[in-house]
């Protein structure tokens, strides 16, 4: 069995803080991570390849710097790490980086083997779109389920897969045939602390590395800022509310009872509502 | 429905990177709003995308189209007969019985060729899981622009979509255009637009669409739905009054005064994402860009800071209460209601005057 994972370094947004003066994000000494959803993507792909054999192969566009992203992947066990890279890819939007990624995922099936899972995660924490995987299994013509919560079973000799979709007020059981796409939803499992045998194969190992190019890109002018239909006109901070917060003054009594006060005293509807609800009328 | 007016000269700067519409998007007009419907429940996201999308109808002064997709019978003519309450001038219908549970390839097909044969010029959904499956599916399929989570729409002079969201992980705000495809998509989460009134309408316009498909053609099957449990549903987005905790509470233990107060208030309680991140709280319950948008009448932050991507999910309340030590926090920028002390030592005591006030007694002390 061939797994594609697909991951995205992104900068760990806990520490993204924001010039105070130009709004620009200030991404020096901001560190990196591989987007937190993937590594439950990566971890399914591992537990498949654990129970079925086969390989994993994970697959990052990004700058040179994404490196350490895919080792870090090898150094959970995936076999085998590919990274796309070229200014050519660069400020792509959700529509041209799916492009990207699929013309490499093609590549990867023509030199290593047609995957039969491609997983992604559910989105990133830079983007926050989940719209890349659906247009990866669009634009490869790959059945996809997305927001999965568990992979009940795959037959590789019948080549199907049941899974148990995330949907609004429940979930989905699904069917489908091999090859798919998969989005895993969060929480769904741990992923493994690497062996030491693989951190230290993932130190030496070889990143295969694809220009554009490289990985079979036939149309330039589909990828990064070019091939991108969305264009960002304007990045801003929100401004503050014209009307300043009341802040509550309690010298003289007790701050409950004069922040309940306040709150009674600007809606004066209000008692009588949270006396309803909290009572359930 | 007027003609489209020319394009005014393009501006300077970046706003010259606008180019003529491509000929053969000229005809794209109208706009339209996904109909979301499940085993005959329309998702309430629909309507307050009806909302929105009437004003942008209004200003480009177009039609507004509801697109109901599902299988045939009651739930689907109705949903599209409602639709003209919330502010349809016409609705498409695309019924097949492929269409009776959401199956991406099957609904996929039955937008797509939607779009293509009647051509509008923006086309909202709903970003439930859903409509997320389905709009990315749709904007790779037309080759053209998606722009997720939006947080405020509008379109600008030259009638173009100005599609706003949270970027950078909710740090700052960006705005989107797509300027040179058509249908310009976009989705929204639940909750983020008001719900407007629903004015009782005669269905006037329906089209009905043929999708062309049979059971055969379509490889996904589904084997079973299983409903959540009423117990482990949260009413979060659509709660009256919410109680929310932060990291400001220093610990998971601490997060039990939030769900004492929000009992005592008939709340529902929610966290800010570091909590969920940390493992306090599960993800259901959280509040932001990433988690629930919230619109309740009362709404009280204990020891939440207030960055961008909390902000944009609670800024519907309609009385937002902060309670944080530092009174620089980015929370009172936005709060109706600020207090400046330790949230650990307040809650207790909140509770407490809550309970007192809120008492039966007290109710009808009220009503007399």
């Amino acid at each position: 069995m061939h797994i594609v994972v697909c991951i995205k370094q992104v900068p760990d947004s806990a520490q993204i803080r924001v010039h105070p003066v130009t709004n620009t994000i200030m991404r020096q000494g901001v560190p990196t991570i591989i987007n937190p959803y993937d590594l439950f993507a990566l971890e399914a792909a591992l537990q498949l390849r654990d129970k079925f054999g086969g390989e994993v192969t994970v697959l990052t566009m990004g700058p040179p710097s994404a490196e350490d992203s895919l080792r870090r992947a090898l150094t959970y066990g995936a076999d085998r790490a590919v990274l796309l890279t070229d200014r050519f890819f660069a400020g792509a939007d959700t529509l041209a980086t799916t492009y990207a990624l699929a013309t490499a995922i093609r590549k990867i099936s023509e030199t290593f083997g047609a995957p039969d899972i491609v997983f992604t995660g559910k989105q990133t924490i830079d983007g926050d779109t989940a719209q890349v995987g659906p247009g990866i299994a669009k634009r490869l013509g790959l059945l996809q389920l997305t927001y999965v919560a568990k992979i009940n079973e795959v037959d590789p000799v019948a080549r199907t897969i049941e899974a148990e979709r995330r949907s609004e007020g429940g979930v989905q059981v699904l069917k489908t045939k091999l090859p798919c796409l998969v989005t895993m939803l969060e929480a769904t499992n741990e992923i493994r602390r690497g062996a030491m045998a693989d951190a230290l194969r993932a130190a030496r190992a070889q990143i295969v590395t694809w220009s554009a190019k490289d990985a079979g890109v036939e149309d330039i002018s589909k990828c990064g800022l070019k091939g991108s239909p969305t264009i960002v006109k304007r990045v801003f901070a929100p401004s503050a509310r014209a009307e300043k917060a009341t802040i509550v003054d309690f010298a003289n009594r007790p701050p409950a009872e004069a922040l309940i006060e306040e709150l009674f005293k600007r809606q004066p509807k209000l008692e009588a509502e949270l006396i309803s609800s909290a009572h359930g009328f | 429905m007027s003609e489209p007016t020319k394009a005014p000269p393009a501006a300077a700067g970046r706003a010259a990177t606008k180019k003529e519409l491509p000929e053969h998007f000229k005809a794209y007009k109208h706009v339209w709003v996904f109909i979301e419907q499940e085993r005959g429940q329309v998702h309430p996201v629909s309507w307050e995308l009806m909302g929105a999308g009437r004003k942008l109808a209004d200003k480009l002064k177009v039609d507004l189209a509801a697109v109901v997709i599902g299988p045939p019978g009651e739930a689907v003519q109705h949903a599209a007969a409602e639709s003209f309450c919330y502010g349809a001038d016409l609705a498409y219908i695309v019924a097949d019985e492929v269409l009776g549970d959401y199956r991406n390839e099957a609904y996929t097909k039955a937008l797509t060729d939607t779009v293509n044969t009647f051509k509008p010029e923006i086309l909202l959904l709903g970003a439930t899981t859903l409509g997320r499956d389905l709009a990315g599916s749709v904007a790779t399929t037309l080759l053209t622009g998606l722009t997720a989570d939006c947080t405020e729409l509008d379109v600008d002079a030259d009638g173009s979509l100005a599609a706003t969201r949270p970027t950078f992980g909710g740090s700052l705000l960006c705005t989107i255009y797509t300027l040179n495809y058509r249908p310009q998509m976009a989705t929204v989460r639940p909750r983020v637009m008001p719900m407007p009134d629903r004015v009782e309408k005669p269905a006037t316009r329906i089209i009905e669409h043929k999708l062309g498909l049979v059971e055969e053609d379509i490889v996904t099957k589904v084997l079973s739905f299983i409903p959540d449990r009423d117990s482990a549903k949260s009413n979060l987005a659509y709660a009256d009054v919410v109680v929310a905790g932060g990291l400001g509470l220093g610990s998971p233990e601490n997060f039990q005064l939030v769900k004492g107060l929000a009992a005592v208030l008939g709340a529902e309680f929610g966290c800010s994402r570091p909590l969920v991140q940390k493992g306090w709280v599960t993800s259901d319950r959280q509040i932001g860009q990433t988690g629930k948008t919230i619109r309740p009448k009362l709404y009280i932050a204990a020891g939440i800071s207030g960055a961008i991507q909390h902000r944009v999910g609670v800024e519907g309340a309609d009385l937002i209460v902060a309670i944080n030590t530092d009174k620089n926090a980015p929370i009172f920028d936005f709060a109706h209601v600020g207090i400046v002390t330790d949230a650990i030592r307040l809650l207790p005591a909140l509770t407490e005057a809550f309970r007192a006030r809120l008492s039966p007694h007290s109710r009808d002390r009220i009503a007399s």
